[in-house]
């Protein structure tokens, strides 16, 4: 007989019938009611009323029964926190039971229930069983603290546990170890900057003994925590990659992966010249190789990481191209992941194999993987110069097969090998020309018109080309229009006097009849090249263009770094920071490879180490989407980005602004469009004037409602009367450009006529144009958050720098941050999404109206329990009361009464946040002392820290 | 660290049990899963992670059986799927069958398990052997042996027992190999590698401390014995019980065994190695008529040995009908569900050549949807024989009670895996008709 017939009684008044077989004096009858129950629940069956009933069966020595006791408190204890109490006693008896079994069954049953009211009765409890004399108790205790402090972490640092985990790291039992590092990782995770996993030599080398003893699990566990250990040298550094290599020959595939990233991350020490470097690199291929051996899902997370690996590291995988050709019966997962690599993987030495295959796979039925195997035909021709030819002579044969998607992807690929090998080609054209009609996928029309556009010269038709397209210009999306537009502008440029009624069409279309402002603002740029100089305007628009890069899609430098530290965990796979997918993680520090060998200290100084990082990190990145002169210069068909982080903040709103100042202009413009344009390329004056300003020139504030810059101006031209004291911090940066591809953002903090701004610069380092600037916040302890977009109206050139004021409001999302002031800010641009985090002085949110009545003061004082009281030292202070109360005031802190007593002026002031917090203090200044004594009260006493430090600011500025 | 929760779903993505590890996501949260793996087929995007908001999903299909494990960290996905696959070990050895009628029929050993497999997040002992001393399916007979937690749970030999006796010790060694080739249309063989593994079945008392001895290079070279026949691995794998930093210090493979079957290792090799039965083939298609079929098979191993059940699979279109069969020895047949004809020979003897003709009759509207164009395939096993020329060359059995074990040693090269894939070595030609 089987379980199965549990779940068959479905009866009405089941749950009573099951009540009084729970009660039953029988102990069969009882286990057999509480496996019904269990199948209730197991099905999705509320059995929760049964709650008291099951707990009196707790008690009992059947072990079995008692299993599913603790089965049913884990899933209804929460909703019956109350009863949850009755198990207490039966999990502290149980804790002392003469059996290990029993022992360490209730240690970790109690863990798991999550009800805060009886976690206090179980800390008596597991600190026994911490010092078990049972391993398999200890062990199981290990991870009750984990456990406990996920739902109390104060408790659990309060009662010690912590220390004694950390003990537990020397047990003599190999799986006590294991469990007790997992569990302190566990906890390190979610408290970056606790420092537990004090790692250090000694227990390193105790981590590395355990890890030859004890289960293939814990030895993950201990290279996952190894592998965030900074060795001291190259010496240390190479020592543990002696001691961790054997684990490359393990069965599972998990600690294979963990190893390696150990290895990696340590391999950045040692000097390139060592010997043993060059052993440890010959060691790292074959286990690689074997994992595409493993089960679809870990090859697929193996696939993924020797993608990044190969681009820190080309060198360990250049001569294993075959072990990543496709197999018939690999799912599609693992098949385009290893195209990924064959990619990577292409030389000279292998392109002939290379190409045989992608032709292959060409052929193939699988939509996808035809697509990706066209593509890659493609960029073998970019990456290796030496087969251009004969890919393009590939490709040629693969659009003979007429299977339309096919022919679109090849169009998309020739259009770039057009651009990295320019006038080469030209020949194929007139093949391309004859595919016109069947395109139908936006980013071949787009390729396919920007072919034409290029070589308008050598194309009899090119005009009734592109006028052919013209007719559905507004059913077209962006991209193509964009594309038409320049492609006619070009044709019109190269052949003026058969095209300009073309090239009038397109214009007006993009300029009047388009609601797309980038359309719109390409149509006018064009339009006013057009019209003042045309010579220009040639100079402009058929400029030679940059040859794209032999690699595309590669990872960011620092991103890959980060990237190896996270070897074979979800952030590999996705290839985004932890950051990017996990709540709450935005804080936690990035992890970062150690510095290379050499120099000793360069493992403090995350400088240098990026230095070394760079100093061999394969070319330069393309950037994933045109910027400015690439617009102008139609580079936007940059090839396929691989986005990373999380879809960026929309922005359309930005435009706006930029719109409405051309407009005046362009009326007068639109009123003289009777007259040809070709033939008054002068322009007229109106329309100097409507464009008179040079967009770069204007203040990149100047949409801004309240912002800063100009708020300075008028304040310090007419005092516009609004208290101007409060204070403001110095700009300090915030994102170093190293971080963010070149975009540094210095900034600060300020209360404005009652508004909270975030004034920022925003300083391009990079070599190309920054556009499409966009802020998010996450959520935060005030609930801060932007009050309209970003307002970077022009593009930001290299070195350049621009100043920023963003209103922001309080009433975004509220999270609890630590500190209280944090505040973690994501910043869009078109390169990528960056991620910092600042602290803002909390006096920000000091409101104007936040002086207390005298009476009420008195009252709150002595209703907040003294407990919340807290008192601060302010040294070095040498203002006279007065003087700092008139300070403080500025910043919205209001004395309402003063005592003196004794030569000690006694201030006593209140203030109150933006989310109605109000916040006492009492302020005593001495006379010829230059230290203060600041007492603050307040119901929530966390801001009291914050609101000291401002007060210190304040003064002291 | 990994999972926050395990599931195990039936085909409709039904939670048929499951098992909440951490309690911070929503056990609700599985519902999305289901929807978004059908969404992702659909789009041709099948991904075994799967995102949702905040939390991850990351599954296994297994018979007719999802096993998803959820989180909302920076899990480890390695470790994920390795837990994963062992839970279907486990769960295997345990029922006989995994599917959703043993989950159903088992489901308090299943929470059992559950519950022992894995603690926070954190796999635990996953060894079923061990298990099974201490979580039976017949709780009630145990009461007495259940009070003690196997030693073995906790020590630093997890995978062996103490106290096992037999009267007569003796362990059982066989070598399997099995070669994978990929032939090109033109005959050119694009890829090959051996794959081997060295399978224990232990019956020996105590703790015996064994060593293997293999015709390994590296370790000839170390020991700069004679020279001989050797074997360059390119890449091992162990059990958890070999002491790896030895091997890796002076190749000896020593270790403490579990008890019964076990895969003690598996090893990689790199030489190029010729199909062992080479396959010439002329697949005509006469579009709206007929496909005719031709199927050469020559076995180029030595004249001694003999293949065993050997299995050509050849691809026929998914619309052929009414086959016809001619072969000069063993059986054709054809297999509608899978687009195959199979071309079954029991022993086919190393030099000799056999042929196989197929017409197959089709369609005059024709199937309009693309075909993919399958290789054909071939299956065998070769007794008393590995391509790579590894020998065991001693099995040293140490044991302190100092009884005499004997090493059986067999060597096969298996079918299982091995597998030669004639790649588009058949033309699909279209006549009209």
């Amino acid at each position: 007989m089987t379980d199965s017939k549990y779940f068959t009684t479905t009866k009405k008044g089941e749950i009573f019938e099951l009540k009084a077989e729970l009660n039953s004096d029988k102990k069969e009858k009882k286990k057999e009611a509480v496996k019904k129950v269990i199948a209730s629940m197991t099905v999705g069956k509320d059995v929760s009323a049964l709650f008291p009933d099951v707990v009196n069966c707790m008690q009992t020595d059947n072990l079995e029964l008692k299993k599913l006791v603790y089965l049913y408190l884990m899933n209804y204890a929460k909703s019956q926190p109350d009863m949850a109490i009755m198990a207490v006693n039966t999990f502290v008896k149980d804790c002392e039971d003469p059996n290990p079994l029993i022992r360490a069954l209730a240690v970790r049953t109690m863990g798991c229930i999550r009800v805060d009211k009886i976690t206090e009765y179980l800390c008596e409890p597991l600190r026994k069983c911490l010092k078990d004399e049972d391993p398999y108790v200890r062990k199981t205790a290990a991870v009750c603290v984990a456990k406990l402090h996920d739902i109390n972490a104060q408790l659990v640092e309060d009662q010690g546990f912590l220390d004694t985990l950390k003990d537990l790291i020397s047990d003599s039992n190999p799986m006590v170890v294991a469990n007790a590092v997992a569990a302190l990782s566990e906890i390190a995770e979610s408290h970056p900057n606790s420092n537990l996993l004090d790692l250090n030599p000694q227990t390193i080398n105790k981590l590395l003994t355990a890890l030859n003893e004890c289960t293939e699990w814990g030895q993950i566990f201990i290279l996952d925590c190894l592998a965030n250990y900074t060795p001291r040298d190259d010496r240390e550094s190479q020592s543990i990659c002696e001691r961790v290599t054997p684990r490359l020959s393990h069965a599972n595939s998990a600690v294979v992966l963990s190893a390696v990233k150990v290895l990696m991350k340590f391999m950045e020490m040692l000097p390139k010249d060592l010997d043993y470097y060059g052993t440890l690199l010959k060691k790292l291929a074959p286990p690689l190789v074997t994992l595409l051996s493993a089960e679809p899902e870990l090859q697929y997370v193996a696939l993924r990481n020797i993608n990044l690996i190969v681009q820190r590291r080309p060198e360990i995988l250049k001569h294993e191209m075959k072990v990543f050709f496709v197999k018939y019966n690999d799912p599609i997962y693992v098949k385009l992941e290893k195209l990924d690599i064959m990619i990577r993987l292409a030389s000279q030495a292998n392109i002939a194999q290379v190409l045989a295959e992608l032709k292959e796979y060409a052929t193939e039925v699988d939509v996808d993987f035809v697509r990706k195997a066209v593509r890659a035909i493609g960029r073998c021709a970019i990456k290796v110069e030496q087969s251009a030819e004969r890919c393009v002579s590939t490709l040629l044969d693969l659009i003979q097969t007429k299977v339309n998607y096919v022919v679109q992807e090849a169009i998309v690929v020739i259009k770039d090998i057009f651009r990295k090998y320019p006038n080469k080609y030209e020949s194929v054209i007139a093949t391309l020309c004859e595919n016109l009609d069947s395109l139908d996928e936006p980013e071949a029309r787009a390729a396919m018109i920007w072919i034409v556009g290029e070589y308008a010269e050598r194309i009899d038709n090119a005009d009734e080309l592109l006028e052919s397209f013209l007719e559905g210009f507004h059913d077209e999306s962006t991209q193509v229009q964009l594309q038409l537009l320049t492609a006619i502008v070009k044709l019109f440029l190269k052949k003026p006097t058969e095209t300009q009624e073309l090239v009038q069409q397109v214009l007006s279309l993009a300029t009047q009849d388009s609601d797309n402002p980038d359309l719109r603002d390409r149509g006018y740029i064009y339009w006013r090249l057009l019209s003042t100089d045309p010579v220009a305007a040639k100079e402009v628009v058929l400029a030679e263009k940059p040859l794209i890069s032999e690699e595309t899609d590669l990872i960011e430098p620092t991103l890959l770094e980060e990237l190896i530290c996270h070897i074979g965990t979800l952030a590999s796979v996705y290839h985004k920071p932890p950051s990017a997918f996990v709540e709450g993680s935005r804080g936690v520090q990035h992890k970062r490879l150690p510095g290379s060998a050499g120099s000793g200290e360069s493992v403090e100084s995350p400088d240098t180490g990026s230095a070394a990082g760079v100093s061999d990190a394969p070319p330069a990145v393309i950037p994933s989407q045109g910027d400015l002169l690439g617009d102008l210069l139609n580079l936007d068909l940059a090839p396929p980005a691989t986005t990373t982080g999380p879809p960026p903040p929309t922005s359309s709103g930005m435009q706006m602004g930029a719109m409405d100042l051309l407009g005046g202009g362009l009326d007068s413009l639109m009123g003289d469009e009777s007259e040809p344009l070709g033939g008054d390329l002068g322009g007229s004056p109106a329309m100097g004037a409507g464009f008179g300003a040079p967009p770069a020139a204007m203040p990149a504030s100047f949409n801004a409602p309240v912002s800063g810059g100009l708020d300075d101006l008028f304040d310090l031209g007419g005092g516009v009367g609004m208290p101007s004291g409060a204070y403001s911090p110095p700009k300090s940066i915030w994102l170093p450009a190293m971080k963010a591809k070149g975009l540094e953002i210095s900034g600060t903090f300020a209360r404005r006529a009652g508004v909270v701004q975030m004034e920022m610069t925003l300083t391009n380092k990079a070599m190309s144009v920054m556009t499409d600037f966009a802020i998010q916040f996450n959520r935060n302890s005030f609930g801060l958050a932007p009050a309209g977009p970003l307002q970077v109206l022009t593009p930001v050139s290299p070195n350049q720098s621009i100043e920023v004021a963003l209103p922001l409001n309080t009433v975004g999302p509220v999270m609890k941050m630590e500190p209280l002031n944090n505040l973690q800010v994501a910043v869009k641009n078109n390169i990528d999404v960056f991620y910092f985090s600042c602290q803002y002085p909390i006096s920000m949110l000091f409101v104007e109206d936040g002086k207390m009545e005298r009476q009420v003061f008195l009252a709150t004082w002595k209703d907040i329990p003294n407990d919340n009281e807290s008192q601060f030292q302010i040294k070095d202070c040498h203002l006279s009361s007065d003087a700092a109360s008139s300070k403080l005031q500025g910043s919205n802190i209001f004395t309402i009464a003063k005592r003196t007593v004794d030569g000690q002026d006694m201030l006593y002031q209140s203030t109150k946040l933006t989310n109605g917090i109000w916040v006492l203090a009492e302020l005593r200044v001495q006379a010829g002392n230059p230290n203060y004594t600041v007492s603050l009260k307040c119901r929530a006493p966390e801001v009291a820290q914050c609101v000291f430090q401002s007060y210190e600011a304040v003064l002291k500025n | 660290m990994s999972a926050s929760a395990i599931f195990v779903l039936d085909l409709k993505g039904k939670v048929l049990i499951c098992r909440n590890y951490k309690g911070d996501v929503d056990m609700a949260e599985i519902d999305h899963f289901m929807p978004l793996l059908m969404q992702h087929e659909e789009e041709g995007l099948l991904c075994p992670v799967i995102s949702h908001g905040n939390v991850h999903f990351m599954w296994i299909k297994h018979s007719n059986l999802y096993l998803v494990a959820m989180t909302n960290k920076n899990s480890n996905a390695s470790l994920v799927y390795s837990f994963l696959y062992k839970l279907v070990e486990v769960f295997t050895e345990y029922f006989k069958e995994l599917e959703e009628e043993s989950i159903q029929d088992n489901f308090v050993v299943v929470y059992e398990l559950l519950d022992e497999l894995m603690d926070f997040g954190f796999p635990q002992t996953t060894d079923s052997k061990i298990l099974q001393e201490y979580i039976t399916q017949e709780g009630a007979k145990l009461e007495v042996a259940k009070t003690k937690v196997p030693t073995t749970v906790t020590n630093a030999v997890s995978w062996r027992s103490e106290g096992i006796k037999y009267k007569k010790n003796e362990v059982f060694i066989d070598v399997i190999e099995s070669i994978n080739v990929l032939v090109n249309a033109n005959g050119s063989v694009m890829s090959s590698d051996i794959v081997g593994s060295i399978k224990l079945k232990t019956m020996l008392s105590g703790m015996p401390e064994l060593r293997l001895g293999l015709n390994d290079r590296v370790l000839f070279a170390l020991t700069g014995r004679d020279k001989g026949k050797t074997v360059v691995m390119e890449d091992v794998k162990f059990h958890q019980c070999v002491r790896l930093s030895r091997f890796e210090n002076d190749r000896t493979i020593s270790f403490i065994p579990p008890d019964g079957e076990s895969e003690l290792m598996s090893y990689r090799i790199n030489t190029h190695v010729k199909p062992l039965i080479w396959i010439e083939s002329i697949i005509e298609k006469f579009s709206h008529s007929r496909v005719e079929i031709m199927v050469k098979a020559k076995g180029q191993f030595k004249k001694q040995s003999v293949a065993n059940n050997v299995e050509v699979r050849v691809p026929v279109p998914s619309d052929a009908d009414s086959p016809k069969f001619k072969t000069s020895t063993g059986n054709a047949k054809y297999v509608p569900e899978k687009n195959l004809v199979v071309w079954t020979i029991k022993s086919f003897p190393g030099g000799k050549e056999f042929l196989m003709r197929a017409h197959f009759g089709l369609p005059s509207v024709e199937n309009d949807e693309l075909e993919g164009k399958p290789p054909i395939t071939v299956k065998f096993e070769i007794p008393y024989f590995t391509v790579s020329g590894i020998q065991v060359r001693y099995m040293k059995i140490i044991e302190k009670s100092g009884y005499q074990a004997l090493p059986w040693v067999r060597y096969i090269t298996q079918s299982g895996g091995t597998l030669l894939i004639w790649r588009n070595k058949y033309l699909w030609l279209s006549y009209c008709v």
